[in-house]
C-alpha cells in the first residue's frame, strides 16, 4: 500500500468510526423508547389507569386487573402546567419580543445572559427557592408553588424561542408599518408578532414540554397526592412524582403504575415536541415567502 | 440661471422621544434577570443559619449527621464533580462525532433523522431516564461492564467494589443526558468555521480526516470547549435521574463502582423531612453551592461559545 493509499485508508476508517459513534449515540433512545413501552404498556391498557387515582400496594396477592391509576396525576400535571403556562407565556413573549426589537439595547445584552443562565440553572434549587418564597409563608404545600416553580423554567424557554422568531421577520415589514404611521408598540405586537406566530407557539410547545416532565422543582412545592384534587390551593400529584416516588418503592404493583405513567408522560411529551417541529417547519417557510 | 434648491430648515438636535413601549417591555423582561438574582439572594438567606454555624469549614467537612447536627459538604461536591466530569468524558468524543456528521453535506434525509434523533434525546424528561435507569441500564452495566472489569483488574483499587448503583451508573445515564447539549452546540460552531479553510485543506489534497482533524477541529476548539463546559453545566445540576442510581452513601468512595452522593440528590431526598434550625439551612447551603457553581461554569462558557462564533463570523 502507497502512501496515498494508506491516507485515503485512514480517512475512510475515521469516517467509520464517526458513524458508528453516532450510531452509538442514537441507541438509548431507542432503549429507552422500547423499555418504556414494553413495561409501561401492561398498565396502560387498562382504561381505568387514566381515570382512577392510586391504591395502596397489593402485595403479595394482586387483583389480575388493578384498579390504581394515576388520573389524579395527570389532572395535577396538567391543573400546574396550565397555570404555569398562563403566567410564563404571555411575560416570556413580551421579553421575547423586547430581545429582538431592542437587540442592541445594553439592558436587552443582560436579559438575554440572564435566560441563558436561568436555563442551565439546576430545577431542583428553582424548587428549594419557591418553597421558601410561598410554601413557607404559607404554611402547606400547593399546586401553585409548584406552577410558579414550573413558570420560572419556562420563561427563558420562551423568551428565547420568541426573539428568534421575532428576529427573522425581515425588515421591510416593520419598516412599512413604521412608515404607515404606526406606533412602535403597534408594529412589535400588531404587524410583527403575529407574523412570527408559529414560532413563538413552538416555543411555547418547548416549554410547556420541558416543564411537563420536570420533576425536581414539584419535589417541596407541590409535593405529591394520593386523591384526585382540583383546587392548587392544596398539595398536588403530577406524573413525573409518580414515576420518581413508585419506582423507588419495593412493591411490585407500584413499580409498573411507574412504568404506565412514565409511558404516558413520554407520550404527551414527545408528542408536543413533534408539534412544535412541524409549527416551526411552517415558520422557517413564512419568513422564507416574506 | 440657477434655481435656488429648497433646503430642508436644520433640524433642531433633540434628544430621543421617550418610547413608552420600549419602557414598559423592558421592565416586564426584567422580569428574568431579577429572578436569577432573587433566587441566588434568597437561598443565600436561607441558608444563613448554616453559614454562621460552620462557616468556610462546611465545604471541607465529610460528615453529615442530622442528629448531632453535623454537617459537611465534601461528599456531595466530590460526587456532584465526579459524576459530572466520568459523564463528560464518556459523552464528548461521541457528541463531537456526531456533530461531525451532521454537519457533512450531502444525504441530508438520514442526517435529518439523526438531528430529530438527538433532539427527541434532549426531550425525554429526566425522570425517564431515571426509571430506566434503575431498572435496565444501571443492571446492565453491574453486569457486563463492572463486574468483568473489576475482576480482571483486581489489583486496581479505582476498579473494585462493583456496585448495581454508584458513581458509574450515574455517569453513564448523565452522558446520554448531556449528549443533546454538547452535539447541537459543538454542530453550531463546526459549521460556523469559515467555508474557505476547508476548502482549501480540500484543494491541497487533503482526505476528510486530515481536512477535519488538522483544519475543522483546531479553528472549532474553543467553541467545542465552550459547548463541553455547558454540558458541564448541565451535568453539575441534574438531579432526579442521578438521584435514582447514584446509591446514596454520604462517602468519598475509593472506587469509580461505589455507591456515591450528589449535592443535588441529597436535597431532592432529604428536604422534605429535614427539621431543627440548622438542618434546612444546610441543605438549602448545599443548593446555594450548587447555584453558585453553575452560575459560574454557564457565563464562562457562554462567553466562549458567543466568543467564537463572532471570531468565525468576522474570519467569514
Amino acid at each position: 500500500m502507497n502512501r496515498n493509499e494508506r491516507r485515503r485508508f485512514m480517512s475512510r476508517g475515521w469516517m467509520a468510526l464517526m458513524y458508528l459513534l453516532t450510531v452509538l449515540a442514537l441507541i438509548p433512545l431507542a432503549l429507552v423508547l422500547w423499555f418504556t413501552i414494553d413495561k409501561g404498556l401492561p398498565s396502560v391498557v387498562h382504561p381505568q389507569f387514566f381515570f382512577n387515582a392510586e391504591l395502596p400496594p397489593c402485595e403479595p396477592k394482586c387483583p389480575a386487573v388493578s384498579n390504581a391509576g394515576v388520573g389524579h396525576a395527570i389532572v395535577g400535571t396538567g391543573i400546574m402546567v396550565g397555570l404555569a403556562s398562563l403566567m410564563a407565556i404571555p411575560i416570556g413573549i413580551l421579553a421575547g419580543v423586547y430581545l429582538a426589537e431592542y437587540s442592541i439595547t445594553r439592558w436587552s445584552a443582560w436579559v438575554r445572559l440572564g435566560c441563558d443562565v436561568l436555563v442551565g440553572t439546576p430545577s431542583i434549587a428553582i424548587g428549594l427557592f419557591v418553597y421558601a418564597f410561598l410554601v413557607v409563608p404559607f404554611h402547606h404545600f400547593s399546586g401553585f408553588s409548584g406552577a410558579v416553580a414550573l413558570a420560572i423554567l419556562m420563561l427563558p424557554i420562551v423568551a428565547r424561542t420568541t426573539e428568534g422568531a421575532v428576529s427573522l421577520i425581515p425588515n421591510g415589514l416593520r419598516e412599512s408599518g413604521l412608515a404607515l404611521g404606526l406606533a412602535r408598540w403597534r408594529v412589535s405586537l400588531q404587524l410583527i408578532l403575529p407574523a412570527a406566530a408559529p414560532g413563538v407557539i413552538t416555543g411555547a410547545l418547548l416549554a410547556v414540554a420541558r416543564a411537563g416532565g420536570e420533576t425536581a422543582p414539584l419535589l417541596f412545592t407541590a409535593f405529591g397526592q394520593h386523591i384526585l384534587v382540583f383546587n392548587p390551593n392544596q398539595a398536588m400529584q403530577a406524573l413525573p412524582l409518580t414515576v420518581f416516588r413508585y419506582a423507588l418503592l419495593p412493591y411490585k404493583s407500584l413499580q409498573a403504575q411507574a412504568w404506565g405513567a412514565a409511558l404516558v408522560l413520554i407520550v404527551l411529551v414527545l408528542a408536543v415536541n413533534l408539534v412544535s417541529r412541524w409549527v416551526l417547519r411552517r415558520q422557517l417557510a413564512l419568513a422564507r415567502s416574506l | 440661471m440657477a434655481t435656488a434648491v429648497p433646503t430642508a430648515p436644520a433640524l433642531p438636535v433633540t434628544h430621543k422621544p421617550f418610547d413608552g413601549f420600549r419602557a414598559v417591555i423592558g421592565v416586564i423582561a426584567s422580569v428574568v434577570p431579577a429572578a436569577l438574582v432573587l433566587i441566588t439572594l434568597t437561598l443565600l438567606q436561607q441558608a444563613r443559619p448554616a453559614i454562621q454555624q460552620f462557616g468556610l469549614h462546611f465545604v471541607v467537612a465529610t460528615t453529615w449527621n442530622p442528629v448531632t447536627d453535623e454537617f459537611g459538604a465534601l461528599p456531595g461536591i466530590f460526587g456532584t464533580v465526579a459524576t459530572s466530569f466520568m459523564a463528560l468524558a464518556l459523552a464528548l468524543p461521541v457528541g463531537v462525532a456526531v456533530a461531525l456528521i451532521l454537519v457533512e453535506p450531502g444525504q441530508t434525509r438520514i442526517r435529518g433523522v439523526i438531528g430529530i434523533g438527538i433532539e427527541l434525546l434532549a426531550a425525554i424528561p429526566s425522570v425517564v431516564y431515571g426509571i430506566w435507569a434503575l431498572y435496565v441500564l444501571a443492571p446492565w452495566a453491574y453486569e457486563h461492564i463492572e463486574v468483568p472489569v473489576s475482576g480482571r483488574l483486581t489489583n486496581v483499587g479505582l476498579l473494585s467494589d462493583p456496585a448495581p448503583r454508584g458513581l458509574f451508573s450515574a455517569a453513564l445515564v448523565l452522558a446520554v443526558m448531556i449528549l443533546p447539549t454538547l452535539t447541537a452546540i459543538s454542530r453550531d460552531v463546526i459549521r460556523a468555521v469559515p467555508r474557505g479553510l476547508k476548502e482549501n485543506a480540500i484543494a491541497l489534497g487533503a482526505t476528510w480526516w486530515e481536512t477535519t482533524w488538522k483544519v475543522i477541529l483546531p479553528s472549532a476548539r474553543a467553541g467545542i470547549f465552550g459547548a463541553t463546559i455547558l454540558a458541564l453545566g448541565r451535568a453539575l445540576g441534574e438531579t432526579i435521574a442521578v438521584t435514582m442510581v447514584i446509591g446514596n452513601a454520604y462517602v468519598i468512595p475509593h472506587s469509580i463502582f461505589s455507591p456515591a452522593y450528589t449535592l443535588s440528590a441529597i436535597i431532592a431526598n432529604e428536604f422534605s423531612e429535614a427539621t431543627g434550625p440548622i438542618y434546612p439551612a444546610a441543605l438549602i447551603e448545599l443548593g446555594l453551592i450548587l447555584i453558585l457553581v453553575t452560575l459560574v461554569v454557564n457565563i464562562f462558557a457562554l462567553v466562549l461559545v458567543h466568543s467564537t462564533s463572532r471570531e468565525a463570523s468576522l474570519a467569514a
